[in-house]
């Protein structure tokens, strides 16, 4: 998949605070303040009922394997996943520090914080 | 207002390229026009339409109208990835109508293997929303799809046996296609002990890599009288979008559920009254999601309803892609949809190759999806009559 070709993240200001946030190691869910639901990825419009009332809920970042896969044809191989955390939203993550051979459904995860081309995204590794 | 019964498929085309080394993708879209045009009886002063999706060359339809001298009243270039053709069909078949247009040009051509587009993610000019946030954990179509094989796995126990039967179908109809890359017959120990690429899935879970392309010529009823080929109907459509839903996400089910329900309902047919069904098979899960969502059995017993041969022509109750389908046969420009309806139109027409002919075939069903399974993908699913 291609990669964007200038820096999103900067260009999105209701974002700054998931960013900083995510720089201080913290995860942060968007809940709407109309409807209730908590959702992620974040927008500033909520998308189950474009409200664009909301606050920002900090996640625990405890969570459980909802899928996986490993990707074999890569060089070294890497697990990608789907987290459930246990606020509720499924997120697209890589399981790291992990047997890439001992993986499972259900399995619970922790979230830590690494720095991928100069922005820190949220992954995490058995609990 | 419905599209039951007002537009027909009068002509078809599938390119014989598998490699098209030297010819530029304009080039395969006019050659795929003019054999759909052939077919039809029609030329393409007769073309009042044009349908075209992402992997046409220039903005929107603008390009190939002009390279190909067309003269167009009504475009569409609604892209929705390899569901696109389908998505296309509904929508030519409601310009037909509504009386906007008479005679539609609907064009893919691909070439992932010689240059032109590469496989996969189309270059973005702005970049999508969710990029930041999936971009950084290297999905790949593989390991995407590979996710919802998983997990319907352990939701419903289905297994890589299973999985592997989709493909030792495909590979039964693949041998009688001359033009099919894949034509060896495989066994599901074959496909189980291929190597892993992207867990669960094999290498001979995944469709194989091709150029080429397709084209659909479709007609309002008082053309299609006057046409000597025979006659296919388009009784129903349906088109979907399914996302991540704001993170409240389940992987094991389609769009499907959705287009094939409005699809039906249009048509006003049952999946029991289906004699054969063309599905995307990007990969083996795919299939297998499909026809449980599209009702042709219940949700989680798609293993057990594909496997022993259940798929295969001749054999199984349920007949699928008899030209060997993305699986074994073509994949023109990673783009499924327009095959799935070209192999159906032959099994309506009875011009199926004879070794995989399904005996008094006059009901089809052809469904596409486009993009990626699990996060976001487009769904069209259409049913189609013998007239
Ligand atoms: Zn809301």
């Amino acid at each position: 998949m291609s990669e964007p070709k200038d820096n999103a993240v900067a260009a999105d200001r209701a974002m700054v605070p998931y960013w900083e946030a995510a720089r201080a190691g913290r995860l942060l869910l968007r809940r709407c303040s109309t409807c209730s639901e908590l959702h992620y990825y974040p927008r500033p419009l909520c998308p189950f009922c474009l409200s664009s009332e909301g606050e920002w809920v900090e996640a625990s970042g405890e969570g459980v394997i909802y899928s996986w896969s490993v990707e074999r044809r890569a060089n070294p191989p890497y697990a990608i996943a789907f987290v459930t955390l246990r606020e509720g939203p499924t997120l697209m993550s890589n399981i790291v520090d992990c047997d890439l051979d001992g993986l499972a459904v259900g399995q619970a995860v922790h979230l830590q914080f690494e720095e991928r081309e100069g922005q820190p995204v949220p992954v995490f590794r058995p609990s | 207002m419905t599209i039951k019964g007002k537009a027909y498929i009068a002509g078809i085309f599938e390119h014989s390229t598998r490699k098209a080394e030297g010819i530029p993708l304009s080039q395969l879209h006019a050659e795929v026009a003019k054999g759909a045009l052939d077919d039809a009886g029609l030329t393409v002063a007769d073309v009042d339409g044009y349908f075209c999706a992402g992997d046409a060359p220039g903005l929107g339809g603008f390009s190939m109208a002009e390279y190909m001298g067309l003269r167009v009243r009504q475009t569409d270039c609604t892209e929705t990835g390899g569901s696109s053709y389908i998505a296309h069909l509904n929508h030519a078949a409601q310009a037909i109508a509504t009386g906007k247009i008479k005679v539609a040009l609907i064009t893919l051509a691909g070439k992932p293997r010689t240059g032109g587009a590469p496989p996969g993610r189309p270059p973005m000019a702005v970049i999508p929303p969710d990029a930041p946030f999936e971009l950084p954990f290297k999905p790949t179509v593989l390991n995407l799809y590979a996710m919802c094989a998983r997990r319907h796995m352990h939701e419903f126990g289905t297994t890589s046996e299973q999985l592997a039967w989709i493909k030792v179908a495909a590979s039964h109809h693949a041998q009688h296609n001359p033009h099919a890359m894949l034509r060896d017959v495989v066994t599901v120990d074959e496909v189980v002990n291929s190597p892993i690429v992207a867990d669960p899935l094999h290498r001979l879970d995944c469709c194989v890599v091709s150029d080429g392309g397709g084209a659909l010529v479709v007609v309002a009823p008082e053309i299609a009288a006057q046409l000597r080929r025979p006659k296919v109907r388009i009784l129903g459509a349906g088109e979907a979008i399914k996302h991540t839903n704001g993170g409240e996400m389940d992987i094991t089910w389609s769009g499907a559920v959705w287009s094939g329900a409005k699809a039906f309902e249009e048509a006003g047919v049952r999946p029991a009254d289906i004699k054969y069904v063309s599905v995307y098979d990007s990969f083996t899960i795919t299939v297998l999601m499909q026809l449980e969502d599209l009702g042709f059995c219940a949700k989680g017993e798609g293993g057990r309803f594909v496997a022993d041969g259940n798929l295969i022509s001749g054999v199984g109750k349920l007949p699928f892609n008899t030209d060997g389908g993305g699986l074994c046969n073509n994949h023109p420009g990673n783009r499924g949809g327009m095959t799935k309806v070209l192999e159906a139109v032959r099994q309506l027409r009875g011009e199926a190759h004879p070794a995989v002919q399904v005996k008094n075939c006059d009901l089809a069903l052809a469904h596409g999806t486009g993009g990626y399974l699990p996060t976001r993908h487009g769904s069209a699913t259409v049913i189609l009559e013998r007239a």
